[in-house]
């Protein structure tokens, strides 16, 4: 019997959108599937926390299916964490939403992404962002239209995305930048004196700003300054955020916009057509994720602290520069020592020494010459990562 | 100085190199802070948190409410005293409600611990009466769940 992907694969030119069809492929996929078909790796290529979602949130959650809250929700969200997530921002940032208008919530920062793009873009408005970022950022506003334009930031920028080097890519077609820190993959962090700046330029040129605050809670030493906080920037900016970095709720999609209702209203038509309504099982853990206070956050923020402070000491010792992150769980080596690829690096690593790791081309062209680390994995596996990375270091350290 | 500490309650077995790694503060300040806090007994032991049935080994643990007479001047610490001295008294804590005492006590057999408490506790002049639970199953000590902990059911590889 012959099989059907030869028709497939004839027809897909055709077939498929163009849009898709340019699409690049996840630089990613090729590391999972040689992962899973081997045995004794150690993975720093995880996305998300090693901590499972905090129990009080589980059992809250629980209960709530136990109450029969199986049904859909208003398109926007429950009102109960419309409400919640207003006072949450009010206190933390002395911003001012109305739950009722103003707030929307979305299925992860990635739907969240998604609309905020489709909501602003007509095709060939351009959307400013820097380069490395988070993998969906460039495909989210392709999809949607709209062209990426990249900003590259280094590592002796401290991989910040300055104020200057946004101005210098405005064109008539620029409508909004897209920002994403404490970042993934860099783990860097935005100064507020930086923030203010850029605040300035998307004034000026009367822009928007699509920020993706995702690891807000996760920084360390420094504090997270969100951008709509910002005088005259709360309608500028879609602030785009959710629970699943800090409260460790990846896998509940849950996060949520926030934005002058106009923009909020345009999304909100967008969510009901395709997505209805974030599940509600998820935003019963999310109010109570809120509601409670954020002790065990805060432990696992002074967890993960130790445990960065460790692996980037470590990438020292071993001989890879390694700019010091201040916010998420991502490090970023360079690993230009070895004079490769991070392609290659990343996929020799995984077959000689069985560490998987990321390669910094994933999230975008500057990423060339480093790799992504997550250090969010037991300070054991930690150490033996580190361990075989010193041995693969010392065998392919450029003569 | 918290984060040293919170470290080390978490894995005792860390070297003060690898706590100031972890936490910025100098090895040397690591090692005057933990010192110190020896000294203080503020750190009173570094111990393992053991599954002796894993090992073969068997223990009976019971919980022994205990009602006491409060004696003047000391109230219950004289007491207590006298019955944490014991060595089959693992942990002693004064408690709120209908008794004083908590006792939780630790021998080989049950047989053992029916004679601790019928011949060494249940007799003291300050004990008015005692209820001993044995202990049928552990799940949880000291924060270490016995048995079905969590794993983590992470992709390997994730964007």
């Amino acid at each position: 019997m012959s099989r059907s992907e030869p028709v497939n694969s004839r027809l897909s030119k055709k077939c498929l959108s163009d849009k898709v069809v340019a699409l690049p492929p996840s630089g990613i996929r090729k590391f999972f599937d040689l992962l899973s078909s081997m045995e004794g790796v150690i993975s720093l290529g995880v996305g998300e926390p090693d901590f499972v979602t905090p129990w009080y949130i589980r059992e809250a959650a629980i209960y709530s299916l136990e109450k029969g809250y199986t049904m859909y929700t208003s398109n926007k969200g429950t009102p109960e964490l419309r409400a919640e997530l207003a006072k949450y921002l009010n206190s933390h940032y002395s911003l001012v939403y109305n739950p009722d208008d103003e707030i929307l919530i979305t299925v992860g920062v990635s739907e969240g992404l998604d609309l905020a793009a489709r909501a602003i873009l007509n095709p060939g408005d351009e959307v400013i962002m820097p380069d490395p970022c988070y993998v969906a950022y460039p495909a989210a506003i392709s999809l949607a239209g709209g062209i990426p334009v990249r900003v590259p930031t280094t590592e002796d920028n401290d991989f910040e995305i300055t104020a200057a080097d946004i101005e210098s890519r405005i064109t008539p077609k620029t409508k909004a930048i897209l920002i994403g820190y404490p970042c993934n993959p860099t783990g860097a962090v935005l100064t507020r004196d930086e923030l203010e700046r850029i605040a300035d330029v998307v004034k000026r040129h009367h822009l928007l700003v699509i920020s993706d605050e995702i690891y807000c809670q996760l920084v360390y030493g420094v504090e997270h300054t969100c951008l709509a906080s910002l005088p005259g920037m709360r309608d500028r900016t879609i602030l785009l955020n959710g629970f699943s970095k800090a409260y460790a709720m990846t896998g509940w999609r849950i996060g949520y916009a926030a934005c002058g209702k106009e923009i909020i209203g345009a999304m909100t038509k967008i969510h009901q057509y395709t997505i209805m309504c974030a599940s509600i099982m998820g935003q019963m853990a999310a109010l109570e994720a809120l509601k409670s206070n954020d002790r065990e956050v805060d432990v696992m923020v002074r967890d993960y602290d130790r445990r960065r402070r460790i692996i980037v000491k470590g990438f020292r010792d071993i001989g890879l520069s390694c700019f010091e992150p201040k916010g998420a769980f991502y490090a970023f080596p360079s690993i230009k020592v070895t004079g490769m690829s991070s392609e290659e690096f990343a996929e020799k690593l995984l077959m000689e020494e069985k560490v998987a790791v990321v390669p910094g081309t994933a999230f975008g062209d500057c990423g060339e010459g480093y790799v992504r680390c997550c250090y969010a994995t037991s300070l054991p596996e930690i150490e033996e990562a580190l361990k075989r990375m010193a041995r693969f270091i010392d065998k392919h350290r450029k003569k | 100085m918290k984060q040293i500490f919170e470290a080390l309650e978490k894995d005792a077995r860390l070297t003060p190199d690898q706590i100031s790694t972890m936490t910025g503060i100098s090895v040397a300040e690591v090692k005057k802070a933990i010192k110190k806090a020896e000294q203080d007994r503020a750190i009173l032991r570094y111990k393992a948190i053991i599954d002796w049935t894993k090992l073969g080994e068997e223990e009976v643990l019971a919980l022994v409410e205990v009602k006491v007479v409060p004696q003047r001047n000391v109230g219950f610490d004289a007491i207590a005293e006298r019955i944490y001295r014991f060595k089959e008294a693992r942990s002693v804590y004064l408690a709120s409600g209908t008794y004083d005492l908590a006792v939780i006590v630790a021998c080989r057999t049950m047989q053992e611990i029916a004679v601790f408490v019928s011949e060494k506790l249940a007799p003291l002049e300050a004990v008015q009466g005692t209820v001993t639970h044995f202990i049928l199953k552990k799940y949880k000590e000291d924060g270490e769940i016995f048995e079905g902990g969590e794993e983590v059911k992470r992709l390997p590889i994730a964007p």
